[in-house]
C-alpha cells in the first residue's frame, strides 16, 4: 500500500468530514458527533494500515475491519467511497427509500466485512475472525472499532476473556474514546474508568494514543504487535464532533442534523482547513 | 431404540468428517460432555474452540470463523442458544448470513426436572422469525447422521435441535432419503393428516398405526424442515384429507402447529388441533413423564384424531 504523508492524511479527513455532514444533511438523519471523532482512526486504517484492495474487496488476505460502532455508518460510508470501494454518487442516496446504505452497516457494501448496528457484537465476530486467520497461519489481522458508550456490554468481556486466551495477537480492538454517550458523559452515565486497567486484567497489551494525530495513530497500528502472543486495545483518545467547532464535545450532537444554516458554518470552517492546509 | 442418542450421533458423524476436512470447526461453551464432544476435542484438538461458559461469544466467534469459510459447528444447549444469544444468532448468523450450523442438544423438555431454564419450548417461535435462518429437528439416530453430512457444505445459516435421550428409531438405515426443507410421508391415508416434528415423530407413527385398527386411515408426515418449510405437502395434506393435527414438543404458540395453520388458513382452512406444551413453565418430571402430561402420546393422538374426526362429521 502507498503510505501518505501526514498532509494528505488530513486533507482526506476534512474531505471525508464534509462529506458526512452532507449525507446527514440530506438524509435529515444520522450519527453525527461518533462518525466525526472516528474519522482519523478510519483515515489511518484505510488509507495507511489495512491490506485492502477496493478493486478486488473480497481478497483473501485481506486484512478484516469491523466497525463494531456500527451506528458510525455515516462515517464508514464516506471512508468506503473516498478510499473507492464504492461510488460516491451511492452516498447521495442515503436515507433515501430502498438505499443500499442503511442507516448501520451492512455486508450488501463491498469492504463492509459484518451487519453492524447492535453494539457488542464486532469483538466476538473478531475473535472469530482471528481464531481462522491463526488455524490458516495466515497473515491477516483483524481491527475492530468499538465505541466508549458500547463498554457496557457484557458481550465484550465473553470475548476479551478468549482473545487472551487463544493469545490473538492479530486481534487489535480500538475504542473512540470521545467520553460521551448518547445520554451524555460515560463517566455519569456508567463510569467506564479505568478503561486500561480493565482490559489489562482480562491479559490485553493496552496502548493510548491521540485518535486525531496521524503520527501517533500510524505508527500505534504500525507497531502492533508490541507485545507478541497478547491480543492489543489502543484507546484511541477523541473529541465528539471532532472538526466542527459548535458540534465538539457536545452531547446532543450525537445524532443532532444541522440546519442548513449550520451546514453552511461546518463546511465553511472544514473548507478554511483545507485551503491552510493546501498553502502550506 | 438405537443405543446412542442423536446427540452422539451426531458427534460420531461429524468426528469421522472432520478428520478428512480440516475446515470444520467445532465451537462449544463448556458443553463437551452434554454434547458427546470429548472425543472430538481429544481427536481433532486444532479444530475445536472452547469459549467456556459464554454462548454469546460462542455464537459471535462462529459467525466470525464461518466468515472466514471455516465450516462451523457451535454446539451446546438448546435452551441457552435459543435465548442467552439471540442477538448474536439473528445479527452475526442470520442477518449477516454467516452459514453457522448451530447445533442445539437436550432441546425442548428433554433436560426434564431440570426445570424451565433448561427446557427450549420457545425455539421455533424465535428463530422462524429471522430471515434466512433454516430449523430442522431431526427424530432418530438415522436421520441425524444423513442430516450431519448434509449440514457440513450446507450455504445457509442452520438451527438444529436434538434431543438428549436415545430415542426410539423411525428410519432403519442410515441411507434415509432426506434432503432439508423435503418433508418425509411415513404413512399413507386420507381420513386426516398427522404432522410431527423431531421427537414427536414416532409417536405420530404410532398412532397411525393405532387408528388404522379402528379403520382410520392416518397419513403421516415428518416435518424435520421447520424452515424452509414444505409448503405445498401440507395443501395437498389439507386438500385431501380436510383435517389436520400437529404434534410439537414445543409451546403451542409459534411452532409448527401455528407453521401449518398460517399455511392452510391461507389456502384451505380445515380443522386443525394443535398438541403441544400449552402456555405455562412445563411441570415438574423426567422428560417422558411430561410427554405423557401435555398428551405428546400415542394414545391422546388418537383421541384428538377421533374428536377431530367427530367435529367434521357433525358439521356435515
Amino acid at each position: 500500500m502507498t503510505q501518505r504523508t501526514q498532509k494528505d492524511l488530513l486533507i482526506i479527513a476534512l474531505k471525508v468530514r464534509k462529506r458526512i455532514l452532507e449525507i446527514i444533511y440530506q438524509a435529515k438523519g444520522g450519527h453525527t458527533g461518533g462518525s466525526l471523532s472516528s474519522v482519523d482512526i478510519l483515515t489511518s486504517l484505510y488509507f495507511n494500515i489495512l491490506n485492502i484492495d477496493p478493486a478486488n474487496p473480497d481478497k483473501a488476505d485481506r486484512d478484516r475491519f469491523i466497525m463494531s460502532k456500527g451506528h458510525s455508518a455515516e462515517g464508514l460510508y464516506c471512508i468506503l467511497a473516498e478510499a473507492g470501494f464504492i461510488d460516491d454518487a451511492l452516498l447521495d442516496t442515503y436515507g433515501k427509500f430502498n438505499s443500499r446504505l442503511a442507516g448501520h452497516p451492512t455486508k450488501k457494501i463491498p469492504g463492509i466485512e459484518l451487519n453492524s448496528g447492535a453494539l457488542g457484537h464486532g469483538l466476538p465476530v473478531g475473535v472469530g475472525m482471528a481464531l481462522a486467520a491463526c488455524m490458516n497461519k495466515s497473515k491477516n489481522r483483524v481491527f475492530v472499532l468499538m465505541g466508549d458508550g458500547e463498554q457496557g456490554e457484557g458481550s465484550i468481556y465473553e470475548a476479551a476473556m478468549s482473545a487472551s486466551h487463544y493469545n490473538l495477537d492479530n486481534l487489535i480492538a480500538i475504542i473512540d474514546r470521545n467520553r460521551l454517550q448518547i445520554s451524555g458523559n460515560t463517566e455519569e452515565v456508567m463510569s467506564l474508568e479505568s478503561i486500561r486497567s480493565r482490559w489489562e486484567a482480562f491479559g490485553w497489551h493496552v496502548i493510548e494514543c491521540d485518535g486525531h494525530n496521524f503520527n501517533g495513530l500510524n505508527h500505534t497500528f504500525q507497531s502492533i504487535p508490541v507485545v507478541p502472543g497478547k491480543p492489543h486495545l489502543v484507546i484511541a483518545h477523541t473529541i465528539k464532533g471532532k472538526g466542527v467547532s459548535f458540534m465538539e464535545n457536545q452531547a446532543k450532537w450525537h445524532h443532532g442534523v444541522p440546519t442548513k444554516e449550520q451546514l453552511e458554518i461546518a463546511l465553511g470552517e472544514l473548507d478554511a482547513s483545507i485551503n491552510l492546509l493546501k498553502s502550506t | 431404540m438405537s443405543p446412542i442418542p442423536c446427540r452422539q450421533a451426531f458427534t460420531d458423524t461429524l468426528t469421522e468428517l472432520a478428520k478428512a476436512d480440516k475446515d470444520i470447526i467445532v465451537v462449544t461453551s463448556d458443553a463437551r460432555g452434554s454434547v458427546t464432544l470429548t472425543r472430538f476435542a481429544q481427536e481433532l484438538p486444532g479444530q475445536f474452540v472452547e469459549v467456556g461458559i459464554a454462548e454469546q461469544n460462542a455464537i459471535g466467534v462462529s459467525a466470525g470463523l464461518a466468515s472466514f469459510g471455516k465450516k462451523t459447528f457451535v454446539c451446546g444447549p438448546a435452551c441457552f442458544y435459543s435465548a442467552r444469544s439471540l442477538e448474536q444468532v439473528k445479527v452475526d448468523v442470520a442477518y449477516s448470513q454467516n452459514p453457522v450450523k448451530i447445533i442445539g442438544v437436550s432441546g425442548g423438555v428433554s433436560y426434564g426436572a431440570l426445570g424451565s431454564t433448561h427446557h427450549s419450548l420457545h425455539d421455533i417461535a424465535v428463530m422462524r422469525a429471522f430471515p434466512g435462518l433454516h430449523i430442522v429437528f431431526p427424530c432418530d439416530v438415522a436421520q441425524t447422521v444423513a442430516l450431519t453430512r448434509q449440514l457440513v457444505n450446507y450455504p445457509f445459516p442452520v438451527y438444529v435441535r436434538m434431543g438428549r435421550g436415545a430415542v426410539p428409531d423411525v428410519y432403519i438405515n442410515s441411507d434415509v432419503p432426506f434432503e432439508i426443507g423435503k418433508s418425509i410421508t411415513l404413512h399413507k391415508g386420507n381420513d386426516l393428516t398427522i404432522i410431527g416434528t423431531g421427537e414427536t415423530v414416532f409417536h405420530c407413527l404410532e398412532a397411525a398405526t393405532e387408528l388404522e385398527k379402528h379403520r382410520v386411515e392416518a397419513r403421516v408426515i415428518d416435518m424435520h424442515t421447520l424452515k424452509p418449510l414444505d409448503v405445498e405437502i401440507i395443501k395437498k395434506a389439507a386438500s385431501e384429507t380436510g383435517r389436520i393435527i400437529t404434534v410439537e414438543e414445543h409451546s403451542i404458540y409459534g411452532g409448527l402447529g401455528a407453521a401449518v395453520a398460517e399455511i392452510i388458513v391461507q389456502y384451505r382452512p380445515v380443522p386443525m388441533k394443535i398438541i403441544g406444551i400449552p402456555d405455562e413453565n412445563a411441570i415438574n418430571g423426567s422428560s417422558g413423564e411430561i410427554f405423557n402430561h401435555y398428551g405428546l402420546t400415542k394414545e391422546n393422538i388418537v383421541n384428538e384424531a377421533f374428536k377431530l374426526i367427530e367435529l367434521t362429521n357433525i358439521n356435515k
